[in-house]
């Protein structure tokens, strides 16, 4: 060892933990199509999501008293080069998606036998760990571009994801090719609005980005890069009137696949939102608050009155469920626009709340697909009761919709009336409260369908073979567990508001 | 009053201003798939040509330190160089586009297999008859295309 | 196409150039514009012009599709694999340096080209299994109704 290296200190395992959230599910891809063996692939896939899983929990506790790690890649320092930036947000979005991919595994197992060709086997679980690490990568890095590149590798792999459902329905072919025209086009909006945030300040790190724009003023630049951004991830995030691609996709794509994605994809696309609009672009930024006032808050009301209605209309579970996904995302821009902590930690929280509850409730309809093949209301008549845990998932899932009281779902709307009326805003809590009672319209046709209606006289429905019944217990244990034992998601979600609301001083080195 | 060097000297954003909507509009206008593909595609690269047009510095040269005869490097701190950064991102970029554009092209392979056409109105009447069908067999829904 | 003789026996001629080439704008990287990228274009570009003079069913002798995926594959391993290399001596992650601690701008130069190789041999796997993917549909009509 010559003395240049005396003095440096390797780096531990503990060390890498920002990077290896990312690096694992990456090497598992390409792992899995060179190995090329359907057994060994999903094998593959379980051990590369669940250690992401403990590496994102292991990450959450550190950051969780409102720290942050700071990882420089290749060993170039910020802001010239890239950084992996880790702080309680961020973890605690990075829990959501590696939890909800490692969950969605064992279920996809059984599911993709019945929905997606053997041939076709391996491919599904490569695309499904890809588009897992460009949405950990999303959510891990601290450098703007780098966003856009983990964006278009989750953005990619959905596409072919959701065209994957073709076997069952052609529709899965147009619906994904919608997906597509439209998410470019939000991608390259995104890509838009950071040249011309590089433009003006001459950097892509976020950290320095945000220093940067603190001390430009309004500047008719950086003012279009924030429409640009807000518009382009507004599109990803299925903000309304920007929602169109959503009820295609979920209800054409097979039913793993519609989980992994109704918990996760939307929410890392409102993660990017809250990244930019508050520790990069100042919250004080005055071209902010009239975006938020004019824009947000009437298309979140639109879309939670707007999507719950059209959802009570439908005859397709999956398709009610995406529609309630619309509103459900209405929410959480609501509690952004609030533009105090609380609204902002109801947002995060409901990020995860309804990220479990959704989960819940596709498995449940992927289930009962199996035994029934479509998932129209039709075909489920009396499912509930000839399939009782799964109907009891359902319930739980489906009350956590709603916002009972003792349910995940219920934190989240009390929070956010809790934001509503620090505002002073009565009529929005009105208006939250009036939209849940549409949410009741709409989940108690579900439970209508499910336990009141006498079941077909051939129906052999039982419940589904463990590694889907499993996965949708936990989960819609978790509904109600979160309901009760708010610490971990309420906690760390009002950590990262405050983080949040500091603004660009939060990103300070 | 028209100030020409106004015009003159931003004349790289007003082409990437003319081909970003050319590119939007026939995303939007056209009902072709593979044109929606071509528009998509001028789309991108209108946004390829901004990246590149703000990297370029006046007066610089191309960013990359000359080599003498041992090898090594010769670092001159009173030479000009144009920016590489934009460059490297839209490489990127451009490898996102193409793989964007080949995934499209390959959805609508499959959908002229399906569907037999690949104009969106056949598509859209082909869908609302599929969806007309499940409507009858499962009673009325409501909104939502297809 | 048993009827171009000019364009076959041309082909012939120019596939081994093109390949050569290839390796050209691959190693010369970072002398001058090329790289990974580049390279896997034009070196797919060299089976692909084989697979269209002498028919798709002779480039798939040459160059069989399962070999082309295990490629796509291989590369991407082999451009984690040198960042996860460099994780293992003890340094971050794609961090160059970790090749030679004497010498940090040979490690430097050690790293790029092992990253640039994985980047060219995903590349060419890719297009030749996209041309591979769009050819090897059958066609609607059969060539006699041409």
């Amino acid at each position: 060892m010559s003395a240049a290296d005396s003095h440096y200190v390797a780096k531990t395992f503990m060390d890498h933990l920002p990077i290896l959230q990312v690096v694992i599910p990456l090497i598992s891809a390409p792992l899995i199509v060179f190995i090329g063996n359907r057994k060994l692939a999903w094998v593959i896939a379980m051990a590369a999501s669940a250690t992401a899983f403990v590496i994102a929990c292991l990450l959450l506790a550190q950051v969780k008293d409102g720290s942050f790690i700071s990882y420089h890649i290749g060993g170039w320092a910020p802001p010239l080069g890239i950084e992996y930036r880790i702080d309680a947000l961020s973890a605690f979005v990075l829990m959501l998606i590696s939890g909800i991919g490692t969950i969605v595994l064992p279920y996809a197992y059984t599911s993709v036998k019945t929905e997606i060709p053997k041939r076709q086997h391996v491919l599904f679980y490569a695309l499904f760990m890809l588009c897992l690490t460009g949405l950990l990568g999303m959510v891990a890095t601290g450098d703007a571009f780098n966003v856009f590149v983990f964006l278009e590798i989750s953005s990619l792999s959905t596409y072919v994801l959701v065209a994957m459902g073709a076997g069952k329905d052609t529709r899965a072919l147009t619906a994904a090719y919608d997906y597509l025209i439209m998410g470019t086009i939000g991608a390259t909006f995104f890509v838009i609005g950071l040249g011309l945030l590089y433009m003006a300040t001459g950097t892509l790190n976020m950290a320095d980005l945000a220093d940067r724009i603190a001390n430009q003023g309004a500047n008719r630049t950086v003012q279009a890069a924030f429409t640009f951004i807000v518009v382009g991830m507004g599109l990803k995030a299925a903000m309304y009137p920007l929602h169109h691609w959503l009820p295609n996709a979920y209800t054409y794509a097979p039913s793993a696949v519609t989980t992994f994605l109704g918990a996760t994809a939307t929410k890392a696309a409102i993660y990017v939102l809250l990244r930019f609009m508050f520790s990069v672009f100042n919250p004080g930024f005055y071209f902010e608050d009239w975006t938020l006032y004019l824009i947000f808050i009437p298309f979140s009301l639109l879309a939670m009155f707007a999507a719950s209605f059209v959802a009570v209309f439908q005859t397709n579970l999956k398709r009610m469920l995406a529609f309630s996904s619309i509103a459900q995302i209405g929410y959480m821009l609501l509690g952004i626009a609030m533009l105090n902590a609380t609204g902002l930690s109801a947002s995060i929280v409901h990020l995860m709340n309804h990220g479990i509850t959704k989960a819940t409730l596709f498995m449940g309809v992927g289930a009962m697909v199996l035994y029934s093949g479509s998932a129209f209301f039709d075909n489920l008549n009396g499912l509930g009761r000839k399939m009782p845990l799964t109907g009891a998932a359902m319930v739980a899932a489906g009350l956590s919709l709603i916002g009972v009281p003792g349910t995940a779902g219920f934190i989240s709307k009390w929070v956010l009336v809790q934001a509503a009326f620090e505002n002073g805003w009565w009529i929005i809590a009105i208006a939250i409260m009036l939209s849940s009672l549409l949410a009741v319209i709409y989940v108690w046709r579900m439970f209508e369908v499910l336990y009141l209606t006498a079941p077909d006289e051939d129906c052999t429905a039982t419940d589904p073979p463990l590694p889907m019944l499993i996965p949708m217990l936990i989960l819609a244990f978790a509904c109600i567990w979160f309901g009760f034992d708010t610490e971990l998601t309420l906690g760390s979600a009002r950590v990262a508001a405050e983080g949040l609301l500091a603004g660009s001083a939060g990103m300070a080195h | 009053m028209i100030d020409l060097d106004f015009i003159i000297g931003h004349l790289n954003y007003w082409l990437f201003i003319v081909l970003m909507m050319t590119g939007l509009y026939i995303v939007v206008a056209r009902g072709n798939l593979v044109k929606k593909i071509v528009g998509l595609n001028i789309f991108q690269t209108a946004v390829f040509m901004l990246y590149i047009s703000i990297g370029k510095v006046t007066g610089g040269t191309a960013p990359i330190y000359p080599v003498d005869s041992q090898g090594h490097m010769q670092v001159d701190p009173s030479i000009i160089y144009s920016n590489p950064l934009p460059h490297v991102l839209i490489l990127t970029a451009i490898v996102v586009g193409i793989a964007t554009t080949s995934l499209a092209l390959a959805l609508t392979i499959r959908i002229r297999e399906v569907y037999d056409t690949i104009e969106e109105e056949d598509i859209l009447e082909i869908e609302r008859k599929l969806s007309a069908e499940d409507n009858k067999i499962h009673g009325p829904a409501m909104g939502g295309r297809a | 196409m048993h009827h171009h003789l000019i364009l076959r026996v041309v082909t012939k001629m120019l596939v081994g150039a093109i390949i050569l080439f290839a390796f050209y704008v691959q190693f010369h990287g970072d002398f001058s514009p090329g790289g990974g990228f580049q390279a896997g274009v034009i070196m797919a570009v060299a089976f692909i012009l084989y697979g269209i003079v002498f028919g798709l069913n002779k480039v798939k002798q040459v160059f069989p599709p399962w070999l082309v995926h295990k490629m796509i594959a291989l590369g991407v391993l082999l451009y984690a694999g040198t960042g996860v290399a460099s994780l293992f001596l003890g340094y971050s992650f794609l961090d160059y340096d970790a090749f030679n601690p004497h010498h940090p701008s040979h490690g430097q130069h050690w790293g790029i080209l092992a990253v640039e190789l994985g980047v060219g041999i995903t590349v060419t796997g890719v297009m030749v299994a996209i041309y591979y993917a769009f050819a090897n549909r059958p066609p609607p009509m059969k060539d006699e109704d041409w």
